[in-house]
């Protein structure tokens, strides 16, 4: 009886070694503290019309930063976690965390860092710039793009589940290879809430790929044909039609492991027929092109900011765009240069080789256009284009180390050493995020209404650079000495405990780069009308994003642009702006499905991982449910008149004159020193005034 | 535009990195003293091969990575806002032949690490055996356990767990499996690259030692939990050592026979050196017959070939 209920849940799964039970503590009291003061601010309504359920690209692009934000930070404690356990485990010490444990741990790490954050960073970016620069309303979906965005919430509460109860994530790495992710070598859970949390998130990916492409292609403002779409778009598009390639893979390919571990199937089995390899080229599939759907849109963006602050057109536009297709098209045929060790025949692998050559001529065109651009332009160093300027150095010696990895006798030397180690994250922290950070910084002005501060950014910037090479140079090293990755403890007599020491204290720059971030985003805050932002087009831009006000209305444009160019509104600045005649907009209605139908989603998975049979019969019906109830709905829209929008609009403007009005122009953007000051000054004021009371 | 103006000068912070960035190769360079740096310190032919393919493709790359990073930064610090008297042209007029210089650059540079690289996979192919003065190669059978290496001589019936003894200046020909244990990768730095040992199939790998020594192997691909433990120890000596030491091996009483063969499957962290005087002569075929279905026809294949 207790088994059909609960499934395998008993008590054994409840938190009770150190690392679950702080982890349970930590996110029991965080949501406890989150509720009473959502409820002390009476603001419940609130989160719930204007953010939870809202359809609005901009808010759910909001949201997205948010959630990646706090996965930033967690992923960054699993990366201090598995760096503090390499530097102390020499000889006879095993470190503070057992074998088993460190490898949860940096599977959770390359999980939550490719999947929870450098996508939702990457979609958050998309979903809030692509319909402005295009100069559409809306997306072709509404109701798909907050779906996506709540499985994407479903797959990251799910891989944090374990803290509560299994008490253990995959150990597996974080592609959880076979077969030693098969029932056989991983009898626990934690391979289940591997399989659940990319599901769910994976198919969220699936349907916002979709709703993006189908935005991109239809709904452009008129004149704007694809060549005249700016860079970011494109990069975008070329991004979304490799997901749509590739997430169904992923999608197949999981359910097939959980064939695997529930049916006792063998598709990557040892025994039974089985084969491993299968898997692994299949993840592969999926997994190489995975990493250039993060890049692509990076690449834009860096499009677009040396050409914003170069002053200049983008040079070459053709061969940029092609150069973006070219590494789309060609990332779809790279894959088994990940496994040249499985013993494929020279001639498999020299092919593979020369695919991933051939992968790095786009690539080197992309570099060529940014150098033609900025020649003879007037480059500003604000820090979005600091940001190009680390990601130039750091990319590269990603590069250099992934074409030696390209060729197969060599890889066979640096293959699943910490070398590779350097590489990848070269390129995912020197090209992705160093893109996200880019982009966010360019685009802050236009999401938030005023700019982040420049001076903590620039040392943000600097902590980032100097703690990225510190932390990775040595294991470059470290990969040449013949260390390999995930060990969890190793001899002294290697000499390579001063390199992993050497890697932490890089690390914790890192994350003293990560913590000034945050202090630049309060600090700004704190500045928010000197910073303020009254044109709507901080950095004299290009693109339509920045003819709307900062933040733009729900409804993006008054009007919908007329486009006859590229860098459309550079061209319509130079031309004059005319005043604009109102007109009705219709926009869609916020809805609520989407959240019911992950929460629904999220319980088959949590059933199919304690083995609940009911629970994922009862979630499957519901989500069905859910789905024809929406399809049924036809009041999805509403209509604000022409009088309505007028009227919107003098309010902003009223609203955006009086915070010009109280910019204190002279005033420096705060330093770090004024920030503490400030800071402290607060919260003496609090305590001395009881301002408490009043909240 | 905003308010905002960039008041101080780039220099101070690029005086900084490039402080920096001496500080850390010196620390580096002080640290690598009278360390092994594995990769760089062949001691194999295969290694060696290895090395100087990495050595020659790195500086055919830099040539075209330095110059292209020099042009962007020297760029990045003639155009920058403050230095007036710079051109200006805020269209880009890209002419016909500065975009294909952009696309065909890169194609040459392409093509050529291409030729390097096509050659050297043929050449430097895992199963290929090595020309090494016309002696035959010696055979060892290499299954991955959980946690361990086990090393089967068939022409000298002994058997070995995490050591193995190898003549220098002579072929070893590594026949790579596993069992009970999930995909693990073979690898001896000094003495050249990995490949995967796998279940019910037979990847091989020949590696040659060219100096006597002590070289240190391991798996280089998660396999569980004691997956950093699964180490083991090349020793190379001279023939006449090695004779000599098979000699010796024959001497001492431990047999792997079924049972002591069971006892080795079942999972062990950091397990010791083991030497056996003799191993049972089917227990790799059998290991192997263990994974039929569709890896059967391979196995077959395989022993046809012997």
């Amino acid at each position: 009886m207790k088994e059909l209920l609960l499934g395998k849940l008993d008590g054994q799964a409840l938190p009770h070694e150190w690392f679950t039970i702080l982890g349970s503590i930590t996110f029991i009291l965080a949501t406890i503290a989150t509720i009473i003061l959502i409820t002390r601010l009476k603001r419940w309504k609130w989160l719930w019309n204007e953010w939870l359920t809202s359809v609005d690209p901009k808010k759910i692009g909001i949201m997205y930063f948010i959630v990646g934000g706090f996965m930033l930070v967690r992923g960054g404690i699993d990366a201090i976690m598995i760096w503090l356990q390499q530097a102390i485990s020499v000889d006879g010490s095993q470190g503070y965390l057992s074998a088993d444990h460190f490898q949860q741990v940096f599977t959770a790490h390359g999980n939550i860092m490719v999947f929870f954050v450098a996508m939702a960073f990457i979609f958050g970016l998309i979903n809030y710039i692509v319909p402005l620069q295009i100069g559409a309303r809306d997306l072709a979906s509404p109701f798909l793009n907050t779906l996506g965005f709540w499985l994407y919430v479903g797959g990251v509460v799910m891989v944090n589940m374990f803290f509560l109860l299994g008490g253990e994530y995959a150990a597996t790495g974080w592609l959880a290879v076979a077969p030693l992710s098969g029932k056989e070598f991983s009898p626990g859970v934690g391979v289940d809430y591997w399989i659940w949390s990319l599901q769910i998130s994976g198919v969220g990916t699936t349907l916002a790929a979709i709703n993006f492409i189908m935005t991109i292609l239809k709904m452009r403002a008129p004149g704007m044909t694809l060549w005249k779409m700016p860079l970011f778009t494109w990069g975008s598009l070329c991004s979304m039609l490799m997901a749509v390639t590739v997430f169904p893979l992923l999608t197949a390919t999981l359910f097939l492991m959980f064939f695997d571990r529930y049916l006792g199937m063998h598709f990557f089995t040892t025994s039974g027929g089985g084969n491993p390899m299968m898997y692994t080229n299949l993840i592969w599939m999926w997994g190489h092109p995975e990493v250039y759907i993060l890049m692509l849109p990076a690449f834009g963006a860096f499009s677009e900011i040396v050409s914003t602050f170069s002053r200049k057109s983008i040079a070459s536009y053709t061969s940029n765009v092609l150069g973006m297709i070219g590494v789309s098209v060609f990332a779809l045929s790279v894959w088994l240069h990940h496994f040249f060790t499985m013993g494929a025949s020279a001639n498999v692998n020299a092919f593979f080789g020369v695919m991933t050559m051939v992968i790095a001529i786009p690539t080197a065109v992309l570099f060529f256009s940014w150098i033609a651009t900025m020649y003879k332009g007037r480059i500003r160093y604000d820090t979005p284009m600091l940001w190009f300027l680390g990601f130039v150095a750091i990319f590269t010696i990603g590069g250099i180390a992934g074409l030696l990895l390209a060729i197969p006798p060599v890889d066979f030397q640096l293959h699943n050493s910490l070398f590779l180690v350097a590489h990848f994250h070269s390129n995912v922290i020197g090209g992705v995020l160093f893109g996200i950070f880019a982009g966010l910084a360019y685009w802050f002005p236009k999401i938030s209404g005023y700019r982040l501060n420049e001076r903590i950014g620039r040392y943000a910037f600097w902590s980032w650079i100097v703690g990225f090479l510190m932390a990775f140079v040595p294991m470059y090293i470290l990969g040449l000495m013949g260390a390999t990755r995930r060990l969890d403890h190793y001899d002294s007599s290697t000499g390579w405990q001063p390199f992993y020491v050497m890697s932490l204290m890089g690390g914790i720059i890192i994350m003293v780069g990560v913590a000034l971030q945050l202090v630049q985003i309060v600090a700004s805050f704190m500045q928010k009308r000197r910073l303020h932002d009254s044109t709507g087009d901080p950095w004299n831009g290009r693109t339509l994003e920045w003819a709307v006000t900062s933040p733009p209305p729900s409804y993006n444009f008054t009007v919908i642009p007329e486009v006859s160019s590229r860098d459309a509104f550079w061209k319509m600045k130079q031309h004059g702006l005319r005043r604009p005649v109102y007109e009705d907009i219709r926009m869609p209605r916020n809805t609520g499905s989407g959240i019911y139908i992950s929460i629904f989603a999220f319980l088959v998975g949590f059933g199919f991982v304690w083995e609940i049979i009911w629970l994922v019969v009862v979630s499957l019906i519901a989500i069905i449910g859910f789905v024809i109830a929406r399809t049924f709905d036809e009041d999805i829209e509403y209509t604000l008149t022409a009088a309505e929008v007028e009227k919107l609009e003098l309010a902003r403007e009223k609203k955006n004159h009086a915070h010009y009005a109280h910019g204190r122009v002279d005033a420096e953007d705060m330093g770090l020193r004024e920030f503490v000051v400030t800071v402290i000054k607060w919260v003496l004021d609090v305590i001395k005034n009881r301002r408490w009371r009043t909240w | 535009m905003t308010q905002h103006k960039n008041k101080r000068s780039g220099t101070r912070p690029v005086l900084l990195l490039v402080a920096g960035l001496a500080g850390l190769g010196t620390t580096i360079l002080m640290l690598l003293a009278g360390v092994d740096v594995r990769l760089l310190n062949p001691k194999g032919v295969i290694a060696d091969q290895q090395l100087w393919l990495m050595l020659f493709s790195f500086f055919l790359i830099m040539t075209i990575a330095v110059p292209t990073l020099f042009v962007l930064y020297s760029f990045a610090w003639k155009y920058r806002e403050s230095n007036t008297n710079a051109p200006y042209d805020p269209v880009s007029r890209t002419g016909k032949f500065s975009v294909a210089t952009m696309w065909v650059l890169p194609t040459i540079f392409m093509i050529l690490l291409a030729l390097v690289m096509w050659p050297a996979t043929q050449r430097l192919e895992p199963k290929k055996t090595i020309a090494a003065d016309g002696k035959p190669p010696l055979t060892v059978q290499v299954v991955a356990m959980r946690w361990k290496w086990l090393f089967i001589y068939p022409e000298q019936n002994i058997a070995t767990v995490n050591y193995v003894h190898i003549p220098v200046d002579r072929s070893i020909q590594f026949e790579l499996t596993a069992d009970e244990v999930s995909m693990s990768s073979f690898w001896v730095p000094h003495l050249g690259g990995q490949l995967y040992a796998m279940t019910g199939h037979v990847n091989t790998l020949n590696l040659v030692a060219s100096e006597p020594g002590q070289y240190p192997g391991s798996t280089a691909e998660i396999n569980g939990a004691g997956f950093a433990g699964m180490k083991f120890t090349v020793q190379a000596s001279s023939t006449e050592d090695f004779n000599r030491w098979v000699q010796d091996m024959k001497t001492s009483s431990d047999m792997l026979d079924a049972s002591e063969y069971n006892k080795l499957l079942k999972p062990s962290e950091n397990h010791p050196k083991v030497l056996y005087s003799a191993a049972d002569p089917g227990l790799y075929s059998k290991l192997l017959m263990k994974y039929t279905g569709s890896q059967k026809h391979k196995i077959e294949h395989h022993e046809a070939g012997h």
